[in-house]
């Protein structure tokens, strides 16, 4: 996966837990929580919406590495590769 | 027989609503739960459910109607016979009905001049503030079918209520463009006249969409001017959220008119409940993760079984405990505004499943697919600021309910234990009780369950 696609998916994730944002137009590098004023269950859904279209699993521990949307492709990507690597 | 499906009560303060569309076809097989309709009410579309299984017979009013609460929507009938309606008789009997669904309405604007008022503007304040800037509303399956069929439904124009878009416009943009409607022959142009052109230019009118009512086929003016007349009148514009703040503002002023509060609480030491949420989420997939909110929501809707007179409706002069424990769930609309949908039996769900239903109630409110039943029957709310917010909240009852809980942010504050000072997560929790059925004493027992319910996490 390109990181063009992932990104694709990040923004279809936030737009499905904050479906009156345009979240193609955010700042890839602003803190979605502050940006979007979306709680821990929006976050919580963001993250589950992730996991369903990629299969990527995102410990709680690193909610801090996935808070941007720079931040959340660069994390997904590694994943993805770890995972094709493993 | 099964008898009439009428518009329910999504809320105290409901005293109509507007048939949206139709989500089933008469002769169509319905199941309870099924959704039979979407309605419009002040805090938005709302998909309306069936309580019984069987077939629709005839449908009584048609998409665009306001009607009072109580009013017969639909006919239902048993499974076998009388399930194929024939065409003819159903249009016939739509047209009674919404004729007999008129004079209802009026009568009720007689007897319930203020209660109208409130309800007066049906904009679906709900999905009219969702959306871009553009705020273009959708019923909720408009909005799934357009996602499936990969349609922008936000630039159709909607035919429904208000311009709302409705499945129909969405299903007609996702067909095959059909051949071009009885548009006039290559060459031909409409025959008008020249005052009604210039008449149609000031009243904002197609010419083209005129019928002409007299035999030569000539639109004219008095054509132009009985179009504009039938013109439905635009909607006053109204800033975004308003129909819903007006419903809350309804809904408040009511509970601080009728309702004396009387308000209590406790810092409650979420250590455990905390320590015990990272242990837990470590072990599941993000799919099974739990928060702290839903710890919250365990433990007022256990409490309420320990002190039964916090769990009722305020039913004029008494409030009989209720047997079931629904809890309304206050969340906020970004947009703007505020809405309260429920978790039925919430204190017999297993923690895994009241965050499944949690969860799923979120992320609907959010997409705008709340359902009838989620909006009428809470026995008691929480509300919960979130973690962004502050660390105490007064809470104001819900009517007919009779407390409400609330919870502020969870901060790291000093704590003692066993004489030490500590830092510990903590969370004050406070209950908005009704004097009229309880009194501070067991409102106090209660919310001291709920943190002691909260201090033993294992056994939510």
């Amino acid at each position: 996966m390109t990181h063009d696609e992932i990104r694709a998916v990040v923004v279809r994730s936030i737009e499905s837990v904050a479906p009156e944002a345009d979240a193609s137009s955010l700042d890839p590098k602003v803190d979605l929580r502050e940006e979007l004023d979306i709680d821990s269950m929006d976050f919580l859904n963001f993250v589950t919406a992730l996991h369903d279209e990629l299969g990527v699993e995102i410990p709680e521990a690193d909610y801090p590495k996935v808070k941007s949307i720079d931040g959340c492709v660069a994390y997904v990507a590694a994943k993805l590769d770890a995972a094709r690597a493993g | 027989m099964m008898g009439e499906f009428v518009m329910p009560s999504l809320g105290a303060d409901m005293t109509s609503g507007t048939l949206v569309e139709w989500r089933k076809r008469p002769g169509d097989r319905v199941a309870r739960g099924d959704i039979l309709a979407d309605v419009e009410t002040e805090k938005g579309i709302i998909e309306v459910e069936v309580f019984e299984s069987g077939v629709v017979e005839r449908l009584l009013v048609e998409p665009g109607t306001k009607v009072p609460v109580g009013t017969p929507l639909a006919v239902l009938g048993e499974e076998a016979g009388g399930a194929e309606a024939e065409a003819g008789a159903v249009t016939e009997a739509v047209t009674e009905a919404v004729t007999e669904a008129v004079t209802v309405t009026e009568a009720a604007a007689v007897t319930e001049a203020e209660a109208v008022t409130g309800a007066e503007a049906f904009e679906s304040a709900y999905a009219g503030a969702r959306g871009p800037a553009t705020g273009v509303r959708q019923t909720p399956s408009a909005r799934r079918l357009a996602r499936e069929a990969g349609i922008d439904a936000s630039r159709l124009e909607g035919t429904g209520v208000h311009g709302t878009v409705t499945r129909e416009d969405v299903a007609r943009a996702a067909a095959p463009r059909a051949p071009a409607k009885a548009a006039p022959a290559a060459g031909e142009r409409p025959r008008i006249s020249p005052l009604a052109r210039r008449r149609a230019a000031e009243l904002g009118i197609d010419p083209s969409t005129v019928t002409p009512a007299s035999p030569d086929g000539v639109v004219h003016a008095r054509d132009v001017e009985q179009a504009a007349r039938a013109r439905p009148a635009p909607q006053a514009a109204e800033p975004p959220g308003a129909a819903m703040r007006r419903a809350i503002a309804a809904a408040m002023a009511r509970s601080k008119r009728e309702i004396p509060h009387y308000y209590l609480s406790t810092t409650v030491d979420l250590g455990p409940a905390i320590a015990w949420l990272e242990e837990e989420n470590a072990k599941r997939s993000v799919t099974e993760r739990l928060i702290p909110g839903v710890l919250f929501l365990k433990a007022v809707a256990l409490a309420a079984r320990e002190v039964p007179e916090i769990n009722a409706h305020w039913a004029g002069e008494s409030a009989p405990p209720l047997e079931r424990v629904h809890v309304g769930v206050a969340i906020n609309l970004r947009q703007g505004g505020l809405i309260a949908p429920t978790i039925h039996d919430a204190d017999r769900l297993p923690l895994a499943g009241l965050m499944a239903a949690f969860k799923d109630l979120v992320k609907r409110t959010r997409a705008g697919a709340i359902r009838s039943s989620e909006m009428s029957d809470a026995t008691i709310t929480v509300t919960s600021l979130g973690d962004r917010g502050v660390e105490t909240v007064f809470p104001i009852i819900v009517p007919p309910q009779v407390a409400i809980v609330g919870f502020g942010k969870i901060v790291e504050r000093p704590w003692s234990v066993d004489g030490t000072i500590v830092s510990r997560p903590v969370v004050t929790a406070t209950l908005g009780g009704d004097h009229r059925v309880t009194d501070g004493h067991r409102g106090g027992l209660y919310l001291a369950a709920v943190e002691r319910l909260l201090g033993e996490p294992e056994k939510l």
